[in-house]
């Protein structure tokens, strides 16, 4: 008998061996099966609404905003797209196998707990975007001509910035990665679904309402009117290089009949009746005598610079999160 | 060659010990038990040894030196946790597929024919099984598997009497049949006088008793005699357990004597793996037994011959 032949016989050599990784299409297929049909139905019916919507606005040929389907009230209700699969889909994928028991069968078989999890976490991480970023290009067709043509609101602001473009897949990737941890951590599904809903809604908000703006220098300047689409964060009149505060401003132009109600609204004053005196504007009054606003802003044209910039970081994020998630699943005791 | 083999082995979830200084080697080709009460570290050993836990101390190998874990432990060792978890809204046929994609080896014919004697059909959800079918069907994907170490943790605690004695049946037919190891932790004393044939009883998180079952029940025995003799007597005896009753002592010694010789008015007699198991589980105090089959810190060569 030969060595060959021994070592083959006392099976020591299946030690090298392992499971080969697309063995592991059928299991997650198969166990998510249900999950991804529910969420290919949504965002179907959806993408259905969203189409007749683009192909009636581009019969009215754009004119009206405001009136037919809302901008506005469509991009509000698609905003949860994003944690609603981080919550369907990602929080329960480990969170069941931990809350059932089922990782104590699936974690002694022979694939390996690690790339089990990788196994099940890359396709359906790629799912998620994929799904996603489809949907978020239907959506830059049926409204990006109305927002970036007429300018109804800056295509920087958070109403739609994150549908569009590729930010709706980066958004849904990192909500899929934050329940996928949120599962592991919590260990169970519902809870690890509303842990998940939070911190995403925390990040989103945090990011829209600090991080954003700072991507690029804002810029900053002196004229009255800015371009189509500008972003502005902040307006503030000043004189001889002093901010001057609102209530100086408005005593200013209480001379002519005029207020300030807020930073950059200025207007007659309600039942004053003679009208502004002068037949001037009251910013115009204003340059007159001696004031300068300064306006910060981000122009429109920032619109896919500012997009690569979000996309990549909350890519990054979602890589770190199921690289985390991944390295729990090998470490974690039962 | 052992099954599995520990060495100073400990586990701890925060400040307690589930696990100390656990120190055993099981060799192959037996049915062993893993006796103990509630919280003395059965769980976590089985976790151990199936790679589930990692040791805060000591380690533990499996199938004659594999790290618990590594891939060919995996391959080698089919592990059905307590209460058989399974992915309840998969179908049985499914749960076959789902267990052949994730090994290496697995016999389809086996399990097929398997589920077929026991009536167990393909079509139905796992988790609309009754409990013993339930308990059938892990068994089945986990010797489909062909594993030379097949774990059980409590796998009769949730089934009735009949449902044990299937499940095992199947076990002890995959030993006869494949000469597949079993692992298996149980509270049932009665049913493991049956099947084991070497007995660990762990106790506070620390092996008290490990042995084959005929050289453990060989040097025990059972005397009884009249209380008041029983103090002189009792002196030359190492006793693991003294009960009284009705004016009699009944001591369950450890001797290495083939016959126990006993004074007038006493009788000895061998003792059953219940009695054995119970005597132990009682006098859990370990420090206050010492003796021959205390576990002594390995000796690898000698275990392993």
């Amino acid at each position: 008998m030969t060595a060959l032949s021994m070592a083959a016989q006392s099976g020591g050599n299946t030690s090298a061996r392992t499971v080969p990784w697309r063995r592991m299409a059928w299991v997650t297929g198969r166990q998510h099966r249900s999950t991804l049909t529910g969420v290919v139905a949504v965002l179907g019916v959806a993408s259905v609404y969203l189409y007749f919507t683009g192909e009636q606005l581009r019969h009215q040929g754009f004119v009206s905003y405001g009136a037919g389907p809302g901008l506005s009230l469509t991009a509000a209700l698609f905003q949860v797209i994003a944690p609603l699969l981080g919550a369907f889909v990602g929080a329960p994928v480990l969170a069941r196998e931990l809350e059932t028991g089922t990782f104590r069968f699936t974690w002694t078989q022979g694939f390996g707990r690690a790339r089990w999890a990788v196994a099940m976490l890359a396709p359906l991480a790629v799912g998620v975007a994929v799904l996603a970023g489809a949907f978020g290009f239907l959506f830059s067709w049926c409204y990006g001509p109305q927002i970036d043509g007429q300018y109804v609101l800056s295509p920087l602001a958070g109403t739609t910035f994150d549908l569009r473009g590729i930010t709706l897949a980066a958004w849904s990737l990192v909500a899929f990665a934050i329940g996928v941890v949120a599962g592991i951590l919590i260990r169970r599904v519902v809870p690890a679904m509303f842990a998940t809903l939070v911190a995403w809604g925390g990040l989103a908000v945090a990011t829209g309402a600090l991080l954003r703006r700072h991507y690029e220098s804002p810029i900053v300047t002196n004229k009255l009117t800015l371009p189509p689409g500008a972003w502005v964060k902040s307006q503030q009149w000043t004189r001889d290089g002093k901010p001057v505060s609102l209530s100086t401003v408005d005593q200013v132009l209480r001379q002519i009949g005029a207020t300030q109600n807020a930073p950059g609204h200025l207007s007659q004053i309600p039942g004053s009746g003679s009208g502004i005196k002068g037949n001037t504007s009251p910013a115009q009054y204003l340059l007159h005598h001696g004031f300068t606003q300064l306006v910060t802003y981000q122009p429109a044209s920032r619109f896919w610079p500012f997009q690569w910039i979000e996309g990549g970081w909350l890519l990054a994020l979602s890589l770190l999160l199921m690289g985390t998630a991944v390295w729990l699943v090998h470490r974690r005791a039962a | 060659m052992n099954v599995i083999e520990a060495t100073g082995l400990g586990k701890r979830y925060g400040s307690t010990w589930a696990l100390r200084e656990c120190s055993l080697a099981i060799p192959d080709g037996h049915v062993a038990a893993l006796v103990g009460p509630n919280g003395a570290g059965k769980t976590t050993l089985l976790n151990l040894a199936v790679g589930l836990t990692t040791p805060s101390a000591g380690t533990v190998t499996v199938l004659g030196g594999a790290p618990a874990g590594s891939p060919a432990a995996r391959d080698g060792i089919a592990f059905v946790a307590q209460d058989a978890p399974l992915h309840k809204n998969l179908s049985v046929a499914d749960m076959l597929h789902l267990t052949r994609n994730l090994n290496l080896r697995f016999d389809q014919g086996y399990a097929t024919a398997r589920l077929g004697e026991l009536g167990i059909p393909p079509d139905r959800k796992a988790g609309k099984l009754s409990g013993g079918q339930q308990a059938q069907l892990a068994l089945t994907l986990a010797l489909s598997r062909r594993p030379r170490l097949l774990v059980l943790d409590e796998p009769m605690a949730s089934l009735d009497p009949l449902a044990r004695h299937d499940f095992m049946a199947t076990v002890m037919a995959a030993m006869a049949d494949d000469g597949v190891s079993v692992l298996l932790s149980s509270h049932a004393l009665a049913e493991l006088e049956r099947v084991a044939d070497y007995l660990v009883i762990l106790s506070r998180g620390s092996v008290q008793v490990s042995g084959e079952v005929d050289d453990l029940l060989a040097c025990h025995r059972v005397v009884s005699g009249p209380d008041a003799e029983a103090d002189p007597y009792v002196e030359h005896l190492d006793v693991v357990h003294a009960l009284h009753s009705k004016a009699q002592t009944h001591l369950l010694i450890r001797t290495d004597r083939r016959i126990e010789p006993v004074p007038p008015r006493w009788k000895a007699r061998p003792v059953s793996l219940e009695e054995l198991a119970l005597a132990y589980l009682r006098e859990s105090d370990a420090s206050s037994l010492p003796g021959p089959m205390r576990f002594q810190h390995a000796e690898p060569t000698e275990m392993a011959r």
